[in-house]
């Protein structure tokens, strides 16, 4: 049973296809409205969050399917110390396809390697989001027109930061793709992911703590919040939370096609009147997130054969 | 020194000289009831100086720790007091409950029965990753 648990479980020649997809759902919504009639999401998030688990419930209800879900991690079995193993067995004979969330790392490849449905990794602690980064890849594809030649700043937190590890791993997979890498030391990109993603392959990067030194050569700007809950320590939390804060000063630095993108919730690393600014993109991405969620749902699911000889007028096929 | 040649058993050969404890204990030698020598620090043609762990009966041997620890040991199965099989090692690409995950954060370390299994990252570097939240082995 496929699963997506990394971004790196899709080829480029599948991204390029849920690209495809998703443009051909914006153009054509009507079309996709009842390719999962009958057909039931179980969404899974053993961690808060408000953004991703509704943009999965919103792409399966624009799909005409259902949602099941737990109410919190707290008022599940999983507070009473079942396994993530036993649980999603249990939501496998429910549903047909789970998004899961859950704060420790490698949970969504346990509940992968333990269900018999296809499972969609909503993010493991800091390890892997692959769907945000499906919504990074539209808001390049639509912002830029291209997803290689271009320069990649990303700020913030990259040391637990889920959402840079996986876009970092899409990104260097086009050609011509440099990245700029800001953080302050505590918070580096891991050495797993610059030696797998960029040494290895020979990509360009540099790694800096000057945002403002760094922004002119950016066509794409990735800032990241600072995560209060990947700290054990607090103090070490409240020194580093603000290192880095885009204001519409800072974006007179940059070019004037330059993109901000943002994997959201912010708190204060990018400030309000930044929204304004036509370079912003941040909330472009979570409408593209939906589109790519549900092409990425249509592919997982037609590929378990959920979608054969159940449509009605046999419009169940989608192009991939 | 001498240690009596085996009739049936294992020889674990060519070991890098300060190694064989180590494969001594995640092999579990220690809980054998069978003779057991350890021998450590043996003159070597190739290697200078060697260990050498020899098993007085043909138990299951885990190969990939014995791989992972140290790639350049033979293995002998002695049977009727002949060399019956000649193994070399080389470094496993999985490793199964050899290591365990130091990250805090990790599935396996609230999930009990979870196996602590580790890939094969960079064979030059002999680099292990955890499969579930990629951390590097120590």
């Amino acid at each position: 049973m496929r699963s997506i648990i990394d971004i790196l479980d899709l080829s480029t020649e599948e991204l390029d296809s849920l690209i495809a997809v998703a443009l051909d759902i914006i153009d054509h919504p009507r079309k996709y409205a009842h390719m999962c009639d009958g057909l039931k999401l179980a969404t899974l998030f053993f961690e808060p969050s408000t953004r991703t688990r509704m943009s999965f419930e919103a792409a399966m209800y624009e799909l005409g399917g259902h949602v099941i879900s737990m109410a919190s991690a707290a008022s599940s079995s999983a507070a009473k110390g079942e396994s993530v193993a036993d649980t999603v067995k249990v939501i496998s004979c429910y549903a047909d396809i789970i998004a899961i969330r859950h704060p420790k790392e490698g949970a969504a490849l346990v509940a992968a390697n333990n269900a018999s449905i296809p499972v969609i990794n909503g993010g493991d602690g800091g390890h892997c989001h692959p769907t945000q980064t499906l919504a990074d890849l539209l808001t390049i594809h639509r912002e830029k027109g291209k997803l290689g030649g271009l320069t990649i700043g990303v700020c913030g937190d990259l040391k637990f930061g889920r959402t840079v590890h996986s876009l970092i791993n899409a990104m260097s997979r086009y050609e011509g793709n440099r990245f700029v890498l800001i953080s302050p030391e505590e918070l580096k990109v891991p050495d797993y992911v610059v030696d797998e993603a960029l040494e290895r392959k020979g990509i360009p990067y540099r790694e800096t703590t000057d945002l403002d030194a760094a922004m002119p050569e950016l066509d794409i700007l990735y800032m990241t919040r600072i995560q209060r809950e990947r700290f054990f320590n607090e103090e070490e939390y409240l020194r580093l939370k603000d290192s880095y804060i885009l204001t519409a000063d800072r974006m007179k630095n940059a070019g004037d096609d330059m993109i901000v993108m943002h994997p959201l919730p912010r708190v204060n690393e990018i400030s309000v009147a930044v929204d304004d600014d036509p370079r912003a993109c941040y909330f472009k991405q979570v409408l593209n997130g939906k589109y790519m969620r549900m092409a990425l749902m249509l592919m997982l699911l037609q590929e378990a054969g959920k979608l054969e000889g159940v449509g009605t007028n046999g419009s169940r096929t989608v192009t991939l | 020194m001498n240690v009596d040649p085996i009739r049936n058993g294992i020889v674990i050969d060519h070991i890098t000289a300060g190694k064989g404890a180590q494969i001594y204990s995640l092999l579990g030698l220690d809980s054998l009831d069978v003779s057991v020598a350890l021998i450590r620090n043996v003159a070597s043609k190739r290697l200078g100086r060697k260990d050498i762990i020899k098993i007085d009966a043909e138990i299951p041997v885990d190969f990939d720790v014995i791989g992972y620890v140290d790639p350049g040991a033979t293995v002998n199965i002695i049977r009727n007091g002949k060399t019956a099989e000649k193994k070399t090692m080389r470094l496993p690409e999985i490793l199964t409950d050899v290591i365990k995950c130091k990250n805090p954060r990790c599935i396996t370390t609230t999930e009990q029965e979870l196996k602590h299994v580790f890939r094969l990252a960079d064979a030059d570097k002999m680099e292990y990753r955890c499969i579930y939240c990629e951390t590097r082995a120590e």
